[in-house]
């Protein structure tokens, strides 16, 4: 890999942001806009990639800070819950990995779709569900966004298919998803996501092989964070380069701690695929700073340096937030209002994610079916019987 | 209960925020019931829960068997439940080694390696998983040796794998898949009950010359402790064991379920005054039809409890292949105590699983029919 340069350009103009008046009273005024390179891509069977020069506005910087910083908020969140027993069950982290999931979902249209596996309480967040309705379902509560009956590993929210818990299972479906959007020519795409360790698969390949023969709008994404549970990436696969994997279909390697550049690709990749040119493989070089899971201290397979060195060096919140004050984009005093304001809101989610109520015992046996033939499910259950209900609506079907 | 303990985990168990993964504070829903009767074989015993006890039985097999290999995902390092700590070490790295992540490749290779001669056992990390490899079961490693007229088999796989219920696991890591695989002539499938049985059974699945499936309630891992013998034994398949015996009712679990059955049958001797005979199943396919069928006629009344849904579990070939055979015997209609026709719920378990409320409930049905 090369080593990082980051020459910074700044471009100030002179304009007062009133939006801002409340915030500060000084007469200082703030850039618009600012101007950043990225790491190069790495580019395989592309003749031409994303641009390294990336441009982004203070009100877009503010509202990716804002995003993975409430990510980073939940996770903390999330991991606290589950040391005090309240979380049950799985629990996997997104800590580290905030720029990727934010850089994707900033190139996002509103309609194009996402998939990925279990590491998704960051995704659930940025396609709409608001952090109580994480924080509801993580603790089995009815505020959470499926009731309370999937738990972490199966959040769901429109154009948003989950939250999937099989390893690999979910990247065939993506296709699918991705398919139906071709075939319904509206221009979507979707963004399928998988670990390092899932893209030993085989179901990845045979979707590979069936994207590029039928020309379907799909982004594999690889967000290898170097550790498939506490095997890393060099002793599980022969072939640790993930965006060369899809061989004929083309793949780009991106920097997934710089959200800015995550951004870049999944525009490119947008572009790619709605022009018609096939399904793309794009890889997120990113890091997880907690183990596989809640169950996973995340120390025995790698040393407490290596993750204090990704944290002090490549943080994505962090290097994110130095870009925005250098560049004046916004001020130091803002930045931590606007923590304080995500700690505000976290907080008090996490608060009533604990004192909310569970379901009730009805919907054991509710959207077991959509058209149930019998009107009771089947058991043994000597006291009450079991009716099937139809409680969620479809939100993929309409 | 964490499943990736490793030495320094052990160092944080003892800092107090941690403390709690230390103790157990989980609901599980049944009372582990040592076995109290003889050992299946004289000598030395040790302490052991249900994960030494399976690591004993392959440490064995590794040891007396130069061809046998250990494989599957985390294995190397001991495994995400500790059943294959220290092999590798023992052993070497050429016989005791990880996969990537990929099930449907572990069958394939575990049956290729096995028809070229290895007593290969492979580790599916949670029965859960085993879909994806279910084409290579039931397709290849069960047909083999029908298919190609006995000239090649994979009898030397055997495929271990983690199964039940254990508190937390929801939907992926709580499935009891022992019909699915039940459904395949070809292959043996076999469920412990403890150490000491799964020591025996599992040195019986390794050794014999057909395919088998061996499926250990994950919950009993750590929670199950027996005094097993040192020694290698072999707990013969196929053969299900009267652990309570009785007059009135006969109980029919496997697995995690048998603790339940054993409590249930000690609070309806208290309770109802009826007795009731337990019986482990053990082994699930082939099953055995005579120890069950000879309970039955003696007491007229059965009820088999298990885990997995109602519809098309296990229970039902037992049902009509009991009221088949023991139809004049019978004082009433065999009951099933299992769980319902739903997925796996996350936050609906303890009402989900057959617990001793529900199967007592059962046993007084069955007596005032």
């Amino acid at each position: 890999m090369m080593s990082p340069t980051a020459r910074l350009v700044v471009r100030r103009l002179n304009q007062r942001n009133q939006a801002l008046a409340p915030f500060f009273t000084s007469t200082k005024s703030f850039a618009t806009e600012a101007s950043f390179e990225t790491r190069p891509f790495k580019l395989h069977k592309l003749e031409e990639g994303p641009k390294t020069s990336v441009t982004v506005t203070r009100d877009e910087a503010l509202k990716y800070y804002k995003q993975m910083l409430t990510i980073r908020r939940i996770e903390t969140a999330s991991g606290n819950l589950y040391k005090e027993k309240i979380i049950r069950g799985f629990c996997h982290l997104y800590s580290g990995q905030e720029a990727c999931a934010v850089g994707m979902k900033a190139a996002m249209k509103p309609a194009d779709a996402i998939i990925s596996a279990y590491r998704i309480h960051g995704w659930t967040y940025l396609m709409g569900v608001p952090p109580l309705g994480v924080l509801a379902e993580l603790t089995g509560r009815k505020s959470g966004c499926a009731r309370g009956k999937g738990g972490s590993m199966h959040m769901y929210a429109p154009h948003f298919f989950g939250g999937n818990g099989i390893v690999g299972a979910q990247v065939p479906l993506g296709v699918g998803v991705a398919f139906a959007s071709k075939y319904r020519g509206d221009d979507n795409v979707c963004f399928a996501l998988y670990g390092d360790g899932a893209a030993n698969q085989g179901q990845i390949f045979e979707v590979y092989n069936m994207a590029k023969l039928w020309n379907v709008p799909c982004i594999f994404v690889c967000e290898n964070n170097g550790y498939g549970m506490g095997t890393s990436a060099e002793r599980a696969a022969a072939s640790t380069t993930y965006y060369t994997r899809g061989d004929y279909v083309p793949g780009i390697w991106v920097d997934g701690m710089d959200i800015l550049a995550v951004r870049e690709a999944s525009r490119f990749a947008i572009e790619y695929c709605t022009s018609g040119k096939g399904p793309l493989v794009m890889e997120t070089a990113t890091y997880r700073y907690s183990g596989h899971s809640m169950s996973d201290p995340g120390t025995s397979y790698r040393t407490r340096d290596e993750i204090q060195e990704v944290r002090q060096n490549r943080d994505p919140i962090a290097s994110f937030k130095e870009k925005i004050i250098s560049t004046d984009l916004a001020s130091a005093d803002e930045l931590k209002a606007i923590d304080a304001e995500v700690k505000k809101e976290v907080d008090e989610a996490t608060r009533k994610a604990k004192s909310d109520s569970e379901i009730p015992m009805e919907e054991l046996p509710a959207d077991i079916y959509a058209a149930p033939l019998e009107e009771e499910v089947r058991n043994v259950a000597p006291w009450e019987p079991l009716r099937h209900k139809r409680i969620g609506s479809a939100v993929n079907l309409n | 209960m964490a499943r990736a303990i490793t030495r320094k985990f052990y160092f944080l168990l003892s800092r107090p925020q941690f403390a709690r993964h230390a103790v157990s504070a989980r609901a599980i829903h049944f009372v582990y019931q040592p076995d109290t009767a003889k050992p299946p074989v004289s000598g030395e015993t040790i302490k052991q829960n249900m994960f030494m006890a399976i690591n004993s039985a392959i440490h064995s097999a590794l040891e007396k068997d130069d061809s046998a290999i250990i494989f599957g995902e985390d294995v190397a390092f001991g495994g995400v439940f500790r059943c294959t700590l220290g092999l590798k070490d023992k052993f070497g790295a050429d016989r005791v080694f990880n996969t990537p992540l990929c099930e449907q490749g572990i069958a394939g290779f575990g049956i290729g390696a096995a028809a070229a001669g290895a007593t290969a056992i492979a580790e599916m990390q949670f029965a859960d998983y085993m879909f994806p490899a279910f084409d290579q079961i039931v397709n290849e490693a069960a047909k083999y040796r029908y298919r190609s007229g006995g000239l090649f088999d994979c009898g030397k796989l055997t495929i271990r794998s983690p199964c039940s219920a254990v508190g937390h696991g929801a939907v992926y890591h709580s499935q009891s898949p022992e019909a699915y695989f039940a459904h395949t002539p070809g292959l043996k499938v076999v469920v412990p009950r403890g150490p000491i049985a799964a020591k025996g059974l599992l040195l019986s699945c390794i050794r014999d010359p057909d395919p088998c499936i061996f499926l250990e309630p994950k919950v009993l891992y750590r929670t199950a402790e027996e005094m097993v013998p040192k020694t290698e034994y072999f707990i013969p398949l196929g053969k299900a064991q009267v652990l309570t015996p009785g007059n009135q009712v006969t109980l029919v679990g496997w697995g995690t379920q048998v603790h339940v059955l054993l409590e249930v049958a000690k609070m309806a001797k208290e309770q109802l005054k009826v007795s009731c005979e337990v019986i482990d199943l053990q082994t699930i396919l082939p099953w055995d039809k005579d120890t069950v069928c000879q309970s039955v006629k003696k007491t007229g009344r059965v009820i088999v409890a298990h885990e997995a849904p109602l519809t098309c579990g296990f229970g039902a070939e037992l049902a009509a292949t009991i009221q088949q055979e023991c139809f004049l015997n019978l004082e009433a209609p065999v009951t099933r105590v299992t769980g319902f026709d739903t997925p796996f719920p996350h936050i609906f378990e303890p009402f989900y699983l057959p617990t001793k409320w529900r199967c007592l409930e059962a046993v007084k049905k069955i007596v005032n029919f």
